[in-house]
């Protein structure tokens, strides 16, 4: 009987490596099949184009967008090889200037402005985000602390108390979809407080937008952040 | 008194035929429009994920920009002391908000103002037309849930967006993009990075993490020609210390070749690291050796167009005694 249940084990523990080694395949044919398809259809039809790529990019664009694999500019705006610098996190969040915590998040904008001087910075929001879902939900719903990401959706804390306060007769899901926007509008704020964005803004060589994807109704909101002085009172 | 405005919100969306939406004023001050017209890579309805890929001869066609001057609708001056007040308005977004100043909308010279939202209203509706419409049952479906096999971590550079690179389509990889594509240890504390790490392990269950480095890379580049101790006002010179153990390894074996070899080498070299950073994580070093996750590591070189990929060896690699580690399933691909 013990004997058995070792040739079952070893058997169990074969058929295991023999999945894994077949996923393993399967993940590795999928993605060498998807870069003979760019090389063949893009990168051997425009050899002066990425010739002239390798020496240098200039994007125009800062893109914040989500890491949700439904998500990628790419394809919903169809943004192309030396277009767009991009940046993917959970949530598309821009946290305010802080050299101690959000080193990541500001290399990239140092990068973006001050080397590559890209003209705009669009941060990207989209419908049903597992992000805001968790900011909105935690801590009410009972569920265990993630380490990681409760510490960076702590961000968009502004954000869910605005919601929270304005608009308690929602539903949650349309609360969600509110803070999904309201989470964009203060990243395109927080911009504002890196001293490059804001030289580069004043000197208005520099757009923020903001954007939503609602891959619901497949439909897209662009918008912008403006930034005006008022005519002074003069105070005799 | 300096106020915020969120302004021009535009819904883009079509019907049955593609309609274009009357621009609204933009009142961005003196700055050309942004021309991503005349793409010459410029084709949306590629790669469809049901479909045989080809590329359509789709060509977008835009407007032709103008060099063109917006006039300023303030007097914003340019304030050494430009400091931000919170707007006594509250400032509402949603579909239906409209720009909040009609005076602004008036003083403000059209042209081609919106040439930039424009194009982005164009590409958007390609994408809905050729991609979301033709294969709408499949993005309802991932409208419920997404469950991707694969978390992409790759660098933000414009050139290397591995949804373009490897044709990863939509509901395939979860993907972070920062500078230099790089994962810090777990011990350096909370990060977008390491944030992303937990919710594609630990929620989503991705099977492979795949972290691709890149040739010309300037976050690497940063790294290796840095003095010792970083400067500490510059962003970029911090969050790459993320890879001085690369940077080390690098300076050891490669001292004597030239400085871009040295940086050619270190971008792989930084991805190794990070594949051993990956294993700083407790829920990621248990699930690899159950074989329920696997590491891999890429590095896409753009300028000949070939693509490296390699398996991180958990069972054969030592990294008890030392850091050590076996690679398997090395292939290059031209």
């Amino acid at each position: 009987m013990a004997k058995q249940y070792t040739e079952d084990l070893i058997s169990g523990l074969k058929k295991d490596l023999r999945d894994k080694e077949e996923r393993d395949d399967n993940a590795v044919e999928r993605i060498k099949n998807g870069f003979i398809r760019f090389k063949t259809c893009k990168f051997d039809k425009c050899p002066k184009y990425f010739q002239e790529l390798a020496e240098g990019q200039h994007p125009k664009f800062l893109v914040f967008a989500c890491s949700d694999s439904r998500v990628s500019p790419s394809h919903v705006l169809d943004f192309q090889p030396g277009e767009a610098f991009m940046v993917r996190n959970i949530a598309n969040l821009v946290p305010p200037f802080d050299q101690l915590r959000y080193t990541g998040v500001g290399a990239a904008i140092e990068y973006a402005v001050s080397s590559l001087q890209v003209e705009n910075i669009l941060v990207i929001g989209h419908s049903r985000c597992g992000g805001i879902e968790r900011l909105m939900s935690f801590p009410e719903n009972g569920s265990a602390p993630f380490d990681f990401i409760d510490d960076w959706m702590k961000i968009a804390l502004p954000a869910k108390l605005k919601i929270k306060a304005e608009h308690s007769c929602l539903s949650s899901e349309e609360q969600n979809a509110l803070c999904e926007r309201e989470a964009v509008n203060l990243s395109l704020v927080n911009l504002l407080s890196y001293p490059y964005v804001q030289k580069a803004v004043a000197d208005q060589t520099l757009a923020l937008r903001g954007g939503y994807y609602d891959f619901v109704k497949g439909s897209f909101e662009l918008w912008q952040l403006n930034t005006e002085l008022s005519p002074p009172i003069i105070i005799p | 008194m300096l106020s915020l405005l969120i302004s021009q919100c535009q819904t883009i969306s079509s019907n049955t035929s593609i309609s274009l939406l009357r621009s609204l004023p933009s009142p961005m001050a003196i700055l050309p429009p942004t021309s991503l017209s005349g793409h010459p890579l410029s084709s949306s309805s590629s790669l469809s994920p049901l479909k045989t890929p080809t590329i359509l001869g789709f060509r977008l066609k835009f407007r032709e920009t103008q060099e063109t001057r917006f006039s300023l609708f303030t007097s914003f001056k340019s304030n050494p002391a430009f400091g931000l007040m919170a707007s006594k308005e509250p400032v509402a977004v949603g579909p239906t908000t409209k720009c909040g100043n009609s005076k602004m909308e008036t003083e403000v010279g059209v042209e081609n103002g919106c040439a930039t939202f424009d194009e982005m209203k164009h590409r958007f509706l390609s994408f809905k037309k050729w991609k979301f419409m033709e294969n709408l049952e499949h993005f309802q479906n991932l409208a419920n849930g997404q469950a991707p096999k694969f978390m992409v971590i790759a660098c933000a550079d414009s050139r290397v967006c591995p949804s373009t690179v490897l044709g990863f389509q939509p509901g395939e990889a979860f993907i972070v993009r920062n500078v230099a594509n790089m994962v810090p240890p777990c011990e350096s504390g909370p990060s977008e990075t390491n944030a992303a790490l937990e919710f594609a392990v630990n929620s989503l269950q991705v099977e492979n993490i795949l972290v691709i480095g890149h040739s010309r890379c300037g976050g690497i580049r940063a790294l290796m020609s840095m003095q010792d101790e970083a400067n500490s006002s510059s962003f970029i010179q911090n969050w790459v210390l993320v890879g001085k153990t690369a940077r080390l390894n690098t300076k050891s074996a490669a001292h004597n070749l030239s400085f871009d070899d040295q940086c050619r080498h270190c971008e792989k070299e930084s991805v190794n690291c990070s594949l051993l950073n990956l294993l700083t994580y407790p829920w990621i070093e248990e699930k690899v050796k159950k074989g329920a996750l696997s590491l891999h590591g890429g590095y896409y070189d753009f300028i000949d167009c070939t693509f490296e990929k390699w398996t991180l060896d958990y069972e054969g690699s030592s990294l008890e005694e030392s850091d050590k580690f076996a690679l398997r399933n090395q292939s290059l691909w031209c």
